[in-house]
């Protein structure tokens, strides 16, 4: 049967591939791989109906097909664009693509807070690497950047609302993964939030795969929250015998301690795939599966060299020298508030750490 | 006088009943069209007319009709939309309110012709009231053996609800009318799939304006070759117009699209001229979301030709110097109006009903608003003026839907046409806060440069 199937011809950015009808612009980029491949922040492949929404990823479609080689007028999210046999399709060589990304890049981060220094998800954060790539390096909005009122979503998912993109995934996670969503998007425009209607704790056993799937900082593992920055962790791929789910996981480990369970993740920061099947892990092996003795430990995953992950294996640092004093005249400088007094996170001194904190340091302090 | 078919019967007393509006020759052409015409027949007659569509985008509806999917055992849904929000826009409102069976009837023409069995009036929620009047003209009609099974022994069942929209403006547009008609956020779909295809409940579905629908009727009576002939090339037959601002007139009319739009503001029969001596300085010919034009671009053409009430004329010059015909809701602002003002306004409409589904509308209407606010109350920039025309052109064709558009159009075409106005803004702060620019040259008929 396969040898009758009509593989379709798509160019991408001058690169030819077949293939398969029903094929997607983005995943027949995603085949070919590198610089040509779209960034996508709201398309997830193992989500149904996701997509479409963020803009990131229009292309220029400069024929639409061989029997209808007209251009089509419009950039196309190449997310829900099926491929035509015969389409040539431009990403990286399109100027209007790039002109277009960079307009969305920069509406993203219009009433993103940028508070990068203090989120958990900074490292691994596709809107960091959305603004790296494609963004300009300033902004032109001038005005205050919106805000919203704490929500407090249960006790093992933090939600930031300024954090996030709307790209609508969580709650297509909470659509399919779980029996009945308790959270959604209330209200419209700029304005529209992820909310419960009636504060309600998000409680059900593959809610955590939320945290996964946000491609920002919005929702973020509480039991790691302000633990370790994620560069800091060391990723180890381990598994265990679960009766919900799959049970292959990623720990973030710093020396014996697991800091974070997450799922695993495949190069488009994916969930990966199990025989077909997305690998969503359960509550119990993300929040209290916390030991590694609960787990058989495979190896250190794969991290991507270009990942601020694979940089973080700092030994030996020094602390800069201060010299404000020295500049203002022996002076010291007047500080407005001391933001560890006022943040109420950190209640040690991390400056005098000999290294990076672990919740080991917490703990004493707590006691 | 121009001919007028929908509204000529307007004026009858208690024509809202069903017995005044039979008497007045009512469900004609429901009776000619289930007794002696096919479907096929029927979409051939719409097709024969020339009508277009009547919600703004002006797309061939007897064409819209035969794109409809067709698969057996699939059942399809007529949906009127009545969720009639675009500022200046009022004709739908019109007509259902004070001739509510002209809609019935033509539903029940259409839906003959589209096959569509169960068809729905997708209303927005602040007509309260015409639901109720809708509710009793189908009731009627149902009494009186219009809706239900086999009517007049064709073999052919119909039955048509109401259902209220909760105040959306993003609801007008199709596919989200349909998400929010299925009980959903009303978010638009990303298309394809069009609703000919997969539409309410996932089956061939075909989304028609209520005055659309409405023209159905006097074409079923007379025949498509015959309504083909009013009106001029593509723009056949009659169009309402809902005129509103600086008028001494305001109000829906009936025109057939061969009057010139001086005639329409000027003359008694319509609008009746520019109240107070005031002088014409600008309209927005269809609805806010087209684009603007100055005074001296709307009479005439840049090639200096009169300009027509019609879809050929008024979108002559395309968006450099022309506009839309649009939804009908004609727009007039005289010299003591604000341009700048005015765009803020809509912008501001704009951010408040934006779905907030892609980046680029959620993030850039609100954007705009903000800029614009500064610009109106002389806090603006130079640079500011330039940073709107980019953040238009990058939400324009960008978004889902046509909300973008809409919101990038009046912005763009008003610094086009009236970048000295928002210049004098700038340099001029304090007076910018205490009067209005007044006309500037807008009412002299000399060239003004392209974009």
């Amino acid at each position: 049967m396969s040898d009758e199937k009509k593989l379709f011809k798509v160019t991408i950015d001058n690169i030819t591939i077949d293939v398969e009808p029903g094929t997607t612009i983005l995943h027949a980029a995603r085949t070919i791989g590198g610089d040509v491949t779209p960034p996508a922040m709201c398309y997830y492949s193992k989500l149904k109906g996701s997509g479409g929404k963020c803009r990131t990823c229009l292309v220029e479609v400069a024929a639409g097909s061989t029997a209808d080689p007209r251009p089509m007028p419009k950039l196309v999210a190449s997310c829900r664009t099926n491929v035509m046999d015969g389409m040539i399709v431009k990403n990286i060589t399109s100027e209007r693509v790039q002109d277009a990304r960079a307009g969305v890049v920069e509406f993203l981060l219009l009433n993103h807070p940028l508070d990068c220094p203090i989120c958990d998800q900074a490292g691994e954060c596709h809107l960091q690497d959305l603004g790296y790539e494609h963004g300009k390096e300033g902004t032109r909005y001038e005005f205050k950047r919106r805000t919203f009122e704490k929500e407090d979503i249960g006790p093992f998912i933090q939600l930031h609302m300024t954090r996030c993109i709307l790209c609508y995934r969580c709650t297509y996670v909470a659509d399919q993964l779980t029996d009945s969503r308790v959270h959604g998007i209330l209200d419209r425009g700029d304005h529209a939030e992820i909310s419960t209607y009636i504060s309600k704790a998000i409680d059900n056993d593959f809610s955590g795969n939320m945290i996964d799937v946000c491609p920002v900082g919005a929702l973020t593992d509480k039991t790691f929250r302000f633990k370790n920055r994620v560069w800091f962790t060391k990723p180890v791929e381990a598994h265990r015998d679960c009766d919900k789910c799959c049970g292959k996981v990623t720990l973030w480990q710093r020396g014996d301690e697991v800091l974070r369970v997450t799922a695993r993740k495949d190069q488009w920061g994916e969930v990966e795939s199990y025989e077909g099947k997305p690998g969503w892990i359960c509550n119990t092996c993300r929040f209290d599966k916390k030991s590694a003795k609960d787990w058989v430990i495979e190896g250190p995953s794969n991290v991507n060299r270009h990942s601020v992950i694979s940089q973080g294996h700092y030994v030996g640092m020094q602390k800069p020298k201060e010299t404000m004093p020295e500049v203002m005249g022996g002076r010291a400088p007047k500080l407005l508030m001391d933001i560890h007094d006022v943040s109420g996170v950190n209640t040690i001194d991390i400056s005098a750490l000999p290294g990076p904190a672990t919740s080991l340091n917490y703990k004493k302090n707590e006691q | 006088m121009g001919r007028k078919l929908l509204l000529d019967k307007a004026h009858v007393e208690n024509i809202r009943l069903y017995d005044v509006y039979r008497r007045e020759g009512g469900y004609r052409s429901v009776e000619k069209a289930l007794k002696s015409m096919s479907p096929d027949q029927v979409t051939e007659e719409v097709k024969k007319s020339g009508l277009r569509g009547r919600g703004g985008a002006g797309f061939p509806t007897g064409m819209k009709w035969s794109f409809l999917a067709k698969p057996e055992g699939v059942p399809r849904y007529l949906v009127v939309n009545a969720d009639e929000s675009e500022p200046g826009t009022f004709k739908d409102r019109y007509l259902m309110e004070f001739i509510p069976h002209l809609l019935i009837e033509g539903m029940i023409t259409a839906s003959f012709a589209l096959g569509s069995k169960t068809s729905y009036i997708y209303i927005r929620g602040e007509y309260a009231w015409i639901v109720d009047i809708l509710e009793q003209a189908i009731a009627e009609a149902k009494n009186n053996g219009w809706l239900g099974k086999n009517i007049l022994g064709s073999g052919f069942d119909c039955e048509i609800y109401v259902q209220r929209g909760a105040g959306a403006y993003i609801c007008g547009e199709e596919t989200a009318l349909i998400e929010s008609l299925e009980g959903k956020r009303g978010n638009p779909r990303i298309k394809p799939p069009f609703p000919a295809v997969k539409g309410l409940w996932d089956c061939p579905t075909v989304v028609n304006n209520v005055e659309t629908i409405a023209a159905v009727v006097p074409i079923i009576n007379e025949g498509g070759e015959e309504y083909a002939k009013i009106g001029v090339g593509k723009s056949t037959g009659t169009k309402l117009i809902s005129a509103c601002g600086n008028l001494n007139k305001p109000g829906v009319y009936e025109i057939d699209m061969t009057i010139s739009v001086e005639e329409f503001i000027y003359s008694d029969e319509y609008c009746g001229g520019i109240p107070n001596g005031k002088k014409l300085k600008a309209c927005i010919p269809g609805g806010s979301s087209v684009p603007i034009l100055p005074a001296n671009l709307l009479l005439k053409t840049a090639k200096g030709e009169t300009r027509l009430m019609n879809y050929e004329s008024l979108s002559d010059g395309g968006f450099a110097t022309g506009s839309m015909m649009g939804s009908g809701g004609f727009i007039v602002m005289d010299d003591t109006q604000c341009v700048v003002k005015h765009t803020y306004t809509l912008a501001r409409f704009y951010r408040h009903e934006s779905c907030g589904q892609c980046s680029p509308c959620r993030e850039g209407t609100g954007w705009m608003e903000k800029i614009l606010l500064n610009l109106e109350n002389g806090k603006g920039k130079m640079s500011d003026i330039d940073l709107l025309w980019d953040i238009q052109r990058k939400i324009e064709g960008n978004t889902i839907c046509p909300l973008g558009d809409a919101a990038a159009w009046p912005v763009a075409a008003a610094i086009r046409h009236f970048r000295d106005e928002f210049e004098w803004h700038v340099t001029n702060p304090d007076d910018a806060v205490r009067r209005n620019y007044g006309i500037g040259h807008y009412a002299d008929p000399i060239h003004v440069p392209v974009g």
